[in-house]
């Protein structure tokens, strides 16, 4: 039986996609900005239940210009993971407008509590490893990386 | 993978001779079983890193090789900086002097049994853990900038561990030609709260047990005795190390075309040594090494105080800490000729013979301590280097089991408690503060890694001393 991943079946969300060491984050969306926001939650999905994460404080996060899309998704997987380790938070929500290879983002979430959270790993960085920023036949738009943990 | 691929030279040797683009052959040291199951990956990539500009000899595999970014884990490369040599982030890794260090404890089996539930919940209590965790350590900017210039020898001048402990921890604890300026200050931010943590993932604290010695004079060396109790820490730069990691691994991959470096993959991402750029990431790099030495000296220092606590007799002596996630220059033989190369190491370990000027002083003629971890449910290694090593892979072996099942596939199989409780009855305490953690980093998720230290002794990369077996496991 062959098994189809989600970006085939054109549902718009996230799934993870197999690398043995550490893990594939991709998100599929209507638009290259949606399938940027359903990555993100893919790669909160790596550390914990986003269900979990209470929507409790909104933060600004800006990539300037990328010299493409696919450098431009990267840097936004990472200053997320800037975010998380700073801030010590884990984010639920997201929210991403794409203009020029520029991107300004929101991200809803929660101070992580070892308790209630439980997170299995840190992500230490978005790679350049089987990233693909790209439009499908299916007019959707699909946005993956590789994620080191 | 299948071995028509490659040309057997001996038992444990594998190699691809050199074609398309690839400068010097590939080579892969471990048993037929190994390669067999070996993914495909690292037969791109190795090859891969063969066609990188001024690499010396060839691009080599350890026997616990697996697909890494870029380079696979497991990599080693020389790169000659007089014939165009790069320096890959790539060829690094995300974090940067992940490492080990081993301490001995002068307790045997009988002390550590009646007290060993205190002692996993007095480790699991100091020692900080898993993600979102913080170390009490909060440095200002100049102390920061001085702790990346000083290493483990600025974590002693602050008052954690002894100048004892620099003589057995490599380049004496401070990577020189560190250049903290070259550190950006989103590295540093994600580093301000962080020294003195573990990590998550593969990242542990464990006390062991020395079940089987096969050397018994470099045990003598080494002061390890069947029956004895050791404690050994794997993690590396934290926060700081996987920041740099992200910034020059795209600035490299972006830059490369500048250079006129054609990159078969992004994530070989590399600048000339000579270059700007390529100076550039060896001063942050070498201050990430640092802030890995450092923060494992802070976490031996955190260890000694829970000792004191519950065994005050213990010692705690550091038998030795070596990295295995970095680039360093070091002087090898090529052609006859001596040539300062920057060798990577990615997931690989040094492993200098006896003889050589940088191993302590004490333990110069036996050779240089090598450290590999296991899975928290199997074992560990304590090997020694080789003078064979030198010729085989610029003195370089394995550094670990290696995954052979993915965090997900591990998910799906494993319940982080069934893992706790099984190993609980085989009398290993596992203590973390994420159960899906353990599910993910379960035993059998690893390759078996007395087949991968077995290939790497058969081999002559390093030869084995001894074998060691959990007892009490602080998982991140």
């Amino acid at each position: 039986m062959t098994v189809q991943t989600q970006a085939e079946t054109g549902q718009p969300g996230w799934e993870h996609f197999h690398h043995v060491a550490d893990i594939g984050v991709r998100g599929i969306g209507k638009t290259m900005a949606n399938a940027f926001e359903q990555a993100a939650l893919a790669m909160t999905a790596v550390i914990t239940d986003p269900a979990c994460i209470k929507q409790k404080q909104t933060v600004n996060i800006a990539c300037p210009e990328a010299p493409d899309d696919e450098y431009l998704f990267n840097d936004w997987l990472n200053a997320i993971v800037y975010e998380m380790d700073t801030r010590k938070m884990l984010f639920s929500r997201f929210q991403v407008t794409i203009m020029d290879h520029t991107l300004a983002g929101k991200a809803w979430g929660e101070q992580v509590d070892m308790q209630k959270h439980t997170p299995a790993v840190e992500v230490k960085g978005a790679t350049l490893t089987a990233l693909k920023v790209e439009q499908q036949g299916n007019g959707l738009w699909i946005a993956q990386c590789v994620v080191d943990v | 993978m299948e071995l028509n691929l490659f040309t057997r030279h001996s038992e444990y040797e594998w190699e691809i001779g050199p074609r398309g683009n690839m400068s010097v052959p590939a080579r892969i040291y471990a048993s037929e079983q190994l390669i067999r199951d070996m993914d495909h990956k690292v037969y791109e990539q190795v090859t891969n890193v063969a066609t990188l500009p001024g690499i010396v000899k060839a691009s080599f595999a350890m026997p616990d090789a697996h697909w890494g970014y870029g380079f696979p884990i497991g990599g080693v490369a020389a790169f000659d900086p007089d014939k165009g040599g790069v320096i890959s982030a790539g060829g690094v890794g995300f974090d940067i002097s992940c490492g080990v260090r081993t301490l001995l404890t002068g307790l045997t089996l009988d002390d550590i049994l009646p007290v060993q539930k205190d002692l996993a919940e007095i480790l699991y209590h100091v020692i900080p853990a898993g993600m979102g965790s913080t170390g009490k350590l909060r440095l200002n900017k100049k102390e920061l900038d001085d702790m990346l210039a000083g290493g483990a020898k600025w974590a002693v001048s602050r008052g954690y561990g002894s100048n004892k402990d620099l003589i057995r921890t490599e380049e004496q604890g401070q990577m020189k030609g560190a250049k903290p300026e070259e550190v950006s200050d989103r590295a540093k931010k994600r580093q301000r709260d962080e020294m003195g943590t573990l990590g998550s993932g593969n990242h542990y604290l464990e006390i062991q047990h020395v079940i089987d010695i096969y050397d018994r004079d470099t045990a003598d060396a080494f002061g390890l005795y069947q029956g004895d109790i050791v404690i050994s820490i794997h993690c590396g730069s934290r926060g700081l190390g996987h920041q740099i990691g992200t910034e020059f691994l795209k600035s490299m991959a972006i830059a490369a075309g500048k250079y006129g470096i054609v990159l078969p993959d992004r994530e070989l991402a590399c600048s000339p040594i000579n270059s700007p750029h390529g100076q550039s990431y060896i001063g942050a790099m070498r201050a990430a090494i640092n802030c890995a030495l450092a923060n494992r000296q802070i976490l031996t220092h955190l260890t000694r105080q829970a000792f004191e606590h519950i065994l005050p007799k213990a010692g705690l002596d550091l038998l030795y800490d070596v990295s295995h996630n970095t680039c360093k220059v070091e002087e090898h033989k090529v052609n006859g000729k001596k040539k300062h190369l920057y060798i990577h190491r990615k997931g690989a370990t040094r492993a200098f013979g006896p003889g050589h000027h940088d191993i302590p002083f004490e333990l110069r003629d036996v050779g240089q301590p090598v450290l590999i971890g296991g899975t928290m449910g199997t074992e560990s290694y304590i090997l020694v280097g080789t003078k064979e090593s030198e010729t085989k892979a610029f003195s370089s072996a394995c550094h670990g089991a290696g995954r052979s099942m993915s965090r997900r596939a591990a998910l799906k199989r494993h319940k982080g408690r069934q893992i706790v409780d099984m190993l609980a009855n085989r009398g290993i305490l596992i203590r973390s503060p994420s159960s899906r953690g353990v599910a993910e980093e379960a035993p059998d998720a690893y390759k078996d890694v007395s087949a991968v230290v077995e290939a790497a002794d058969a081999a002559g990369l390093t030869r084995k001393v001894a074998r060691v077996e959990p007892l009490v496991c602080i998982k991140g």
